[in-house]
């Protein structure tokens, strides 16, 4: 027995999961097909059911919060498939949220490790720092070194994260680096909305084209778009991985950013900053001075399909003749339970076909920064999700996170284009080619 | 060497668990009243590491229990203290789908759900269907004879499978059934399933597929009393109709599923029977409209008919998710399984309701109506000191409907929860008979012990139900 004075078994007494919502687990273990990780490995501490067991034993204190308990928290990707799944209504997102902190507090993280998320955690954030990454990533292409650094062996030598990393950085022109979207877009014909957008970091750097056509659409259906400068990272990274009080510190500057802004709804196409953004109210409830100003920006935040889709459309579309496979992000689908929005936004299109994925609800191993600390899982989901799109024999490829892009493209063998959903509507309203459309 | 070290030898280091926090995941299924923590537990790879591991606990006398997804209702998968659990959950490949002559090859660790997927393409399923489809693997559903909402019409796990290879208690690798519809001989395939993991382990599963039927057609009747959904039961069977399903649900049962998915049930009927036909698409419209009929004359109050494949899926989303919905209006819960002759439906839930008032606690039921098979929900606070009340409720009904001429179990099999209540259905004799049986595939008693034969818990305790122990009357030791 091991208890933690004032804690809960061997918790702390800072939010430690709660009792109420571990007895919510029936333990019926409808949840185990939709797990990632058991999907890999078929072991029952990796599947939300041994998962909520694990906590619900160190909330007992009958386990101590130690490097096991870590291994299979940190283990989960953080996908929800599994609430979508649950007829019991467990609230696993909660739990996890409860649980990360907690074993970050108490369970020393081995040197690779820490060296491992301090790298992650100093460039990801940061779009200056994120860009001059991505910059290296295109020299290191276009000179030829990437060819080389594989033919010496050097890259099959690395640390798997670091492999994982090189892997990652998608082919982009330099020009696209340095894309930001204009302050301010006007409305095409009667404003409807006045929108403000996040950029994001990663997203910003390596999907500027996703941003410049979010815009457009938004604009051309009627929404003035503003672009709030200054604005910093949303803290999304941060959070699902248990650095609570980082992610608060991100959260608070981003809501007084975006308040200036004076906008009726905060638009983003990141689903994984979607979902931490309209999360915010419960991240900052303990905070007096922010607390009713975090939950008034939580319910202002839509992603880009659930706002259009909300919009009666006004421009009109012109034919883009594909067929299209939709890839759920698990933030999109399950953490904002918006899966028909993108779809129908999508078939709206005339000449577009959307085509389902084999095995949809599992998740394809981005998950925030999982593939970077949890390479080798993160690689057998990637392969799986990637050779189940090809099976669709889709022309294009659509999903509407940033990291769930980077991943599939890093796996699929074939050579079909990867968009944003965003980036079809576009081409579709302005009249192009999707290829030109994202020059 | 150790047993364990000849384990960890034999299947690889990454391929056992030894970590107590681990361990302890594994502790029980998906009935959580009874929780043991194994020794070890094992995930082979393949059907040789499955022998291996049982010849080594052979060899050295070491009791084991086959683990599917965990999901079985009666403890059948509940661990032995000083023994190992073999885990099948990396046993997952479609081996082959033949869809020239029906059927497929799977390993036990494939779900139920994802045989039907692997044959759809070909037009073709597997017939039963296990609430738990989802999840559930074919190995669960070989070891328990599972049953589902479709069993009225097209039988048990027993009557979809052609052949088994299985891993006997001594190691030895073996194939029961075969190929042909009928083998002569003993029906040992027969006797395997359903032996709720007491005979050895399947390792592979020959299954029957069926052509998807024709047409379908799923309607949800409304009724003011369960006596009177009961009857209209009884009706429809006595017309000669046999539908695919006929599902009941009473209003504790339609609270839960309303609060857990988007529910098409009417939210403050007293019961509602689903009834699904299938078959050639004039037959079916034929005894559809009848149906109707007979749902009317016993006072149906609303009568659904599903719109489409969309409507329909919703319908059976709720029935099938109502168990774990449970969890949504009650912190605790025990489900029952039993099984009562059909005519006899309204009476058996007329006593259950007056057992349930006197315990002080509420009972939901959802059920297979059509063939009798009752899964009463006794809800009870654990926090607020109900669970032996409502346990002794939940096995009281169980024993009403083997006094009603019913059964113990239509489909979850008995497992650790019910093995004390198997004298109340057999005498002394048949349990000897199932005993030499159980004896002649696992003299040493290594496989799944503890489970459907009542076993004394204490030293000089008579085996069957339970009586006090005669130093627990004298107050020298407890009952934990």
């Amino acid at each position: 027995m091991v208890l933690t004075p004032g804690g809960s078994g061997s918790f702390d007494a800072h939010h430690p999961p709660r009792r109420e919502l571990l007895d919510d687990c029936v333990h019926c273990g409808f949840c185990l097909p939709s797990c990632p990780t058991y999907a890999v490995d078929g072991e029952e501490m990796d599947s939300p059911r041994g998962r909520i067991y694990l906590m619900d034993l160190a909330e007992r204190g009958e386990i101590p919060l130690d490097r096991t308990i870590a291994g299979h928290i940190d283990s989960c990707l953080g996908c929800l498939a599994c609430v979508t799944a649950c007829p019991s209504g467990v609230q696993y997102d909660l739990l996890l949220e409860a649980t990360r902190p907690q074993l970050e507090r108490h369970v020393p993280r081995t040197r690779r490790e820490r060296l491992v998320r301090r790298a992650i955690f100093a460039v990801f954030p940061y779009p200056a720092r994120m860009r001059a990454a991505a910059l290296f990533g295109v020299l290191y292409r276009r000179l030829g070194l990437r060819a080389l650094a594989h033919r010496l062996g050097i890259v099959a030598r690395l640390p798997a994260e670091l492999r994982a990393a090189e892997d990652l950085l998608p082919p982009v022109p330099v020009r696209s680096l340095f894309r930001r979207p204009a302050p301010l877009v006007p409305a095409a014909g009667e404003r409807r909305l006045r929108v403000a957008m996040l950029e994001g970091c990663a997203q910003r750097v390596l999907f500027g084209d996703v941003n410049a056509a979010t815009a457009r659409v938004l604009a051309a259906e009627g929404c003035e778009v503003v672009v709030p400068q200054g604005q910093r990272c949303c803290g999304a990274l941060n959070l699902h991985a248990g650095l609570e009080d980082d992610a608060a510190a991100r959260a608070r500057r981003l809501i007084d950013t975006f308040e200036q802004a004076e906008a009726d709804v905060v638009v983003v196409n990141v689903a994984g900053c979607g979902s931490s953004m309209k999360e915010y109210d419960r991240l900052l409830a303990d905070d007096p001075a922010y607390a009713d100003r975090a939950a008034r920006f939580a319910a202002s935040v839509r992603d880009v399909n659930e706002l259009l889709a909300e919009l009666e459309p006004r421009a009109p579309r012109h034919p883009v003749q594909a067929k299209v496979a939709y890839h759920d992000a698990c933030h999109l689908a399950n953490a904002q339970r918006i899966r028909t929005q993108p779809r129908d936004l999508l078939r709206a299109v005339p000449g577009i076909e959307v085509t389902d994925i084999p095995e949809a609800d599992i998740c394809c191993g981005s998950a925030g920064i999982y593939n970077l600390v949890q390479p080798a899982t993160a690689e057998e989901l990637g392969r799986r999700k990637a050779a189940n799109i090809e099976s669709a024999a889709p022309d294009v490829i659509a999903t509407a996170n940033a990291g769930c892009l980077l991943q599939v493209r890093r796996f699929l063998t074939a050579d079909i284009p990867l968009v944003h959903p965003i980036e079809i509507l576009d081409a579709s309203i302005r009249g192009v080619p999707l290829e030109k459309a994202r020059r | 060497m150790s047993w364990s070290a000849e384990l960890a030898e034999a299947l690889g280091r990454e391929n056992v668990i030894t970590d107590p926090a681990r361990l302890r995941t594994y502790e029980c299924d998906g009935l959580t009243g009874y929780r043991v923590q194994p020794a070890m537990v094992v995930l082979p790879r393949s059907a040789e590491q499955v022998a291996a591991a049982v010849r080594v606990c052979a060899g050295h006398g070491v009791p084991f229990v086959a683990r599917g997804a965990g999901t079985g209702l009666s403890g059948g998968a509940l661990p032995v203290a000083d023994g190992i659990v073999i885990s099948l959950q990396r046993l997952r490949r479609v081996v082959e789908v033949d869809p020239v002559n029906l059927r497929a090859v799977v390993e036990p660790g494939v779900t139920n759900l994802d045989i039907s997927k692997a044959a759809a393409p070909y037009g073709l399923y597997y017939a039963p269907d296990p609430s738990s489809q989802q999840v559930c693997t074919i190995g669960g559903n070989v070891a328990e004879n599972s049953g589902g909402a479709h069993c009225l019409k097209y039988g048990f796990t027993v009557n979809h499978v052609l052949a088994a290879e299985v891993v006997l208690a001594d190691g030895t690798v073996t194939t029961l059934g075969g190929d042909s519809a009928q083998v002569p001989g003993y029906d040992l395939l027969g006797a395997f399933i359903g032996s709720e993991g007491t005979l050895g382990i399947v390792t592979k599963v020959t299954v029957r597929l069926l052509a998807k039927p024709a047409a379908v057609r799923t309607m949800v009747a409304d009724f003011a009393t369960v006596a009177g959904a009961g009857d209209a039961v009884t009706g429809i069977i006595a017309a000669g109709i046999v539908p695919a399903a006929v599902e009941m649900l009473d209003n504790l049962a339609i609270q839960a599923v309303a609060a857990s998915t988007e529910s098409v049930y009417t939210p403050d009927t007293v019961a509602a029977l689903v009834v699904e036909l299938d078959g050639p698409p004039d037959d079916v419209a034929e005894q559809f409209d009848e149906v109707q009929e007979i749902c009317r004359q016993h006072g149906s109050t609303k009568i659904m008919l599903a719109r489409d494949a969309d409507h329909r899926a919703l319908i059976w989303k709720g029935r099938k998710a109502a168990f774990a919905a449970v969890g949504r209006i009650s912190p605790n819960y025990f489900v029952q399984d039993g099984v009562v002759p059909r005519g006899r439906l309204a009476e058996v839930l007329g006593r259950i309701a007056a057992m349930a008032d006197d315990a002080g606690v509420r009972v939901a039921n959802v059920f297979h109506a059509g063939d009798g098979n009752l899964h009463p929900l006794v809800l009870y606070s654990e926090a607020e000191g109900q669970h032996d009340r409502a346990e002794r409720l939940s096995t009281q009904i169980a024993e009403l409907c083997v006094e009603l001429g019913g059964s113990l179990s239509g489909e979850h099999g008995i497992g650790a929860d019910k093995a004390c209540s198997m004298p109340r259905m057999f005498g002394e004799d048949d349990l000897a008979t199932m005993l030499r049986l159980r004896t002649a595939f696992d003299p040493d008693g290594l496989c799944n012990p503890g489970k459907v034969f009542p076993t004394p818990r204490l030293c000089g305790e008579r085996p069957g139900p339970y009586r006090p122990h005669p130093l627990e009357e004298a107050g020298v030791i407890e009952r934990l």
